[in-house]
C-alpha cells in the first residue's frame, strides 16, 4: 500500500511539473514581450504612420488596417453565423436529420481547415474570380469565412441554453416562431452572441496569412479607408518587419511594440469572453 | 401557428446554414480548379516523389514537392511526441489532480494561449528561442526544424489540453467511484479505468492537435529558415507545405505553372487535414471548436 501511495505522489508530482513549466514558459514568453514593448508604446507610436523606410515613426496605418478589419470581418460574418446558429438550434425538427448532419460535419471540417487555404480560396474566387483585387474587402470577406465555424458554434451554444420554458411561455401567448426567437430566444441569448461577436473580432485580428494573399502591403503611407484598397494590418507588419525589412534587427523595438499592441487588443478581447462567457454560463445554470 | 411571412426569415436562416457546406465546396472547387492545370504539364508522381522544388529556375524548373512533405512530417511528427505526452498530462492534472480554484484559474490561461497569434509565437521562435537552440546545440542553421517543432508543440498544447480534459471529465463518476470503492488508489484509477474510457475524445484531441499542426503557417515558417531540402535532420533548415503558399504566393506571375504548383501544394495539405477531420468527427460527432 506504502508504495502505491509514493508511486501516485510521484506521478502527480509529475504532471504538476508539466503544467507548471507551461504556465512558467507561456507567462515568460509574455513578459520578455511586454518588457521589450512597453517602452516603445507612446502616442506618436499609436498616432504616427511609419516613416524613414519603414526605419522610425508609428503604426497608425497597420491599427487603422486592422480595425478596419475586423469591423468588416464581424459585419459579413455575424448574420451568417447567428443564422446559421438559429437555424440550427431552433429549427431542425422539420428538416431531414441526415442533412443536419452533413452541415454540421461541414462546419466542424471547416474549423480545422488551415488557414492559408482559406487565403488561397480568397484569392482564387474574391481577389480573381470576383475581381475585387487585392483589397481590404477580399481580406474581410476570405476573414468572415474562417471566423464562422467559431460564431456558429459559440452562438449555437448560447442559444440552446436558453431554457425551454421560455419559449413554451411566449408561443402560449400566441407568439409566432419567429417572434419567439425575435423577443424572447435572441434577447436572453444575446451575451452569448457578444462572446461569439468578440471572438470573431479578435480571430480577425491576429490571422496573418490570408491577408498575405489578400491584400496586404508591406508599406502604405497612409491609411486609405478605401475598402476597395490595399491595406497594413498589425500582425502582417509584424511580419514583414521581422523577416522583409531592410534591417530587422535594428527595427526590433518597433517590432516589439507592434506585437505588444496586437497582443493587448487580442488578449482583452480574449479575456472578456471568457468573462463574459462564465458569467451567463453561471446565470442560466 | 406559423405565418406565411415568416418564410423568407426561415429560408434565409436556412441558406446561412447551408453556407458552411457551400464554403467547403468551393474551397475544394478552387483548390481543383486552379490546381488541376499544373498536373497537365507536371505528373503526379514527379510532384509527390520529386526530390527538387526549383519553382524559379528559368531554364529548368522543377516542382517535386517531396522535401515541403518531408518538411512538414519531421517538425509535425516531432511537434506531435512533445506536445502529446505533456499536453495529456496537463490535462489530467486539470481534471483529476488540482483543486477546483487552481483548476479556474488555469483553463483560462490555456484559453488565452490559444488566443495568441501565430505570428508572435513565429516571431518568438525567430528571436528568441532559435538563439537558446543556437547556444545550446551550437547549430549550423540557426533556424531549424526542431525550432519549427518546439514552438509548433507550444501552440498545439492547448487544443490537445481542452479536448483530453472535457473527454476525461465526461467519463461516468460511477465508473470512478466503482473503482475506489474497491480499493484502488486515485493514480490506479485514472490509469485503469479514467484513461482506457476516455481514450477516443483524447485520440480525437490528438487528432486535431496534429490538424492544427500540419495547418499551421506563420510560426513555422518563421522558425525553420526555409530550405526545401529532403532530410531527416532535426537541426537542418527545412520548409513546409503551408511556409512553401505562404512565401512564394507573392511573387508569382498568376496563371503560371508555379502559380498552379502552389494551389496543387495547398490541395494536398487540405487533402490532409479534411482526412483528419473527418476521421475524427467519425469518433466523435460534434465535439469540436
Amino acid at each position: 500500500m506504502n508504495r502505491k501511495v509514493i508511486t501516485e505522489k510521484i506521478v502527480f508530482g509529475l504532471f504538476r511539473l508539466c503544467m507548471i513549466s507551461l504556465v512558467a514558459i507561456v507567462l515568460s514568453l509574455l513578459g520578455h514581450i511586454t518588457m521589450n514593448g512597453l517602452p516603445v508604446l507612446s502616442l506618436d507610436f499609436i498616432l504616427k504612420p511609419p516613416e524613414g523606410g519603414m526605419m522610425g515613426g508609428g503604426i497608425s496605418s497597420a491599427i487603422a488596417g486592422t480595425i478596419m478589419l475586423m469591423l468588416l470581418t464581424v459585419v459579413f460574418a455575424i448574420p451568417l453565423g447567428v443564422g446559421a446558429a438559429i437555424f440550427l438550434s431552433e429549427y431542425t425538427e422539420n428538416v431531414d436529420p441526415r442533412l443536419i448532419r452533413v452541415i454540421r460535419m461541414a462546419i466542424n471540417n471547416l474549423a480545422g481547415v488551415p488557414s492559408i487555404v482559406y487565403g488561397l480560396l480568397g484569392l482564387g474566387l474574391f481577389v480573381l474570380f470576383l475581381r475585387l483585387r487585392f483589397s481590404i474587402l477580399s481580406a474581410a470577406l476570405t476573414l468572415s469565412f474562417l471566423t464562422l465555424p467559431v460564431i456558429i458554434a459559440t452562438s449555437e451554444e448560447a442559444l440552446r441554453s436558453v431554457p425551454r420554458s421560455y419559449r413554451e411561455a411566449s408561443l402560449a401567448l400566441g407568439a409566432t416562431k419567429w417572434e419567439t426567437i425575435r423577443n424572447v430566444v435572441l434577447p436572453t441569448a444575446f451575451p452569448g452572441i457578444l462572446t461569439a461577436c468578440i471572438l470573431g473580432l479578435s480571430r480577425a485580428a491576429g490571422e496573418t496569412a490570408p491577408l498575405l494573399m489578400t491584400g496586404a502591403a508591406y508599406y502604405l503611407p497612409r491609411f486609405s479607408g478605401n475598402i476597395f484598397r490595399q491595406f497594413m494590418a498589425l500582425s502582417t507588419h509584424i511580419f514583414f518587419m521581422a523577416t522583409q525589412s531592410p534591417n530587422p534587427e535594428l527595427t526590433r523595438p518597433i517590432q516589439y511594440g507592434t506585437i505588444t499592441v496586437l497582443l493587448l487588443l487580442v488578449l482583452t478581447m480574449n479575456m472578456a469572453a471568457i468573462l463574459l462567457r462564465s458569467h451567463y454560463r453561471r446565470k442560466l445554470s | 401557428m406559423k405565418r406565411r411571412s415568416e418564410h423568407p426569415i426561415e429560408l434565409s436562416l436556412f441558406l446561412s446554414a447551408i453556407l458552411s457546406l457551400l464554403i467547403l465546396g468551393s474551397i475544394f472547387i478552387f483548390l481543383i480548379k486552379e490546381g488541376a492545370p499544373f498536373f497537365a504539364q507536371t505528373p503526379l508522381s514527379e510532384f509527390i516523389f520529386g526530390r527538387g522544388w526549383y519553382p524559379a529556375s528559368f531554364n529548368n524548373p522543377r516542382y517535386g514537392a517531396l522535401p515541403l512533405i518531408t518538411g512538414s512530417l519531421i517538425v509535425v511528427s516531432t511537434a506531435t511526441l512533445i506536445a502529446v505526452p505533456l499536453g495529456v498530462a496537463c490535462a489530467i492534472y486539470l481534471a483529476e489532480v488540482a483543486d477546483k480554484r487552481v483548476n479556474e484559474l488555469l483553463k483560462p490561461l490555456i484559453e488565452i494561449i490559444a488566443g495568441i497569434p501565430s505570428v508572435v509565437f513565429g516571431f518568438i521562435a525567430l528571436v528568441l528561442l532559435s538563439n537558446i537552440l543556437h547556444n545550446i546545440f551550437h547549430t549550423t542553421y540557426r533556424l531549424n526544424a526542431l525550432n519549427g517543432a518546439l514552438i509548433l508543440s507550444l501552440m498545439i498544447l492547448p487544443t490537445i489540453i481542452s479536448i483530453s480534459e472535457d473527454a476525461i471529465t465526461s467519463v461516468l463518476r460511477e465508473y470512478k467511484d466503482a473503482s475506489l470503492a474497491l480499493g484502488a488508489t486515485k493514480w490506479e484509477t485514472i490509469r485503469f479505468v479514467i484513461l482506457p474510457a476516455a481514450k477516443s475524445g483524447i485520440a480525437v484531441a490528438i487528432m486535431l492537435g496534429i490538424g492544427r499542426a500540419v495547418g499551421e503557417t506563420m510560426a513555422v515558417l518563421m522558425a525553420t529558415g526555409n530550405s526545401a531540402v529532403v532530410t531527416l535532420d532535426l537541426l537542418s533548415s527545412v520548409e513546409t507545405l503551408t511556409a512553401v503558399i505562404a512565401i512564394e504566393m507573392g511573387e508569382v506571375v498568376f496563371g503560371s505553372q508555379h502559380y498552379h504548383a502552389l494551389f496543387a501544394v495547398g490541395l494536398l495539405l487540405f487533402l490532409i487535414t479534411f482526412a483528419i477531420n473527418i476521421v475524427s468527427d467519425l469518433v466523435i460527432p460534434g465535439k469540436k471548436v
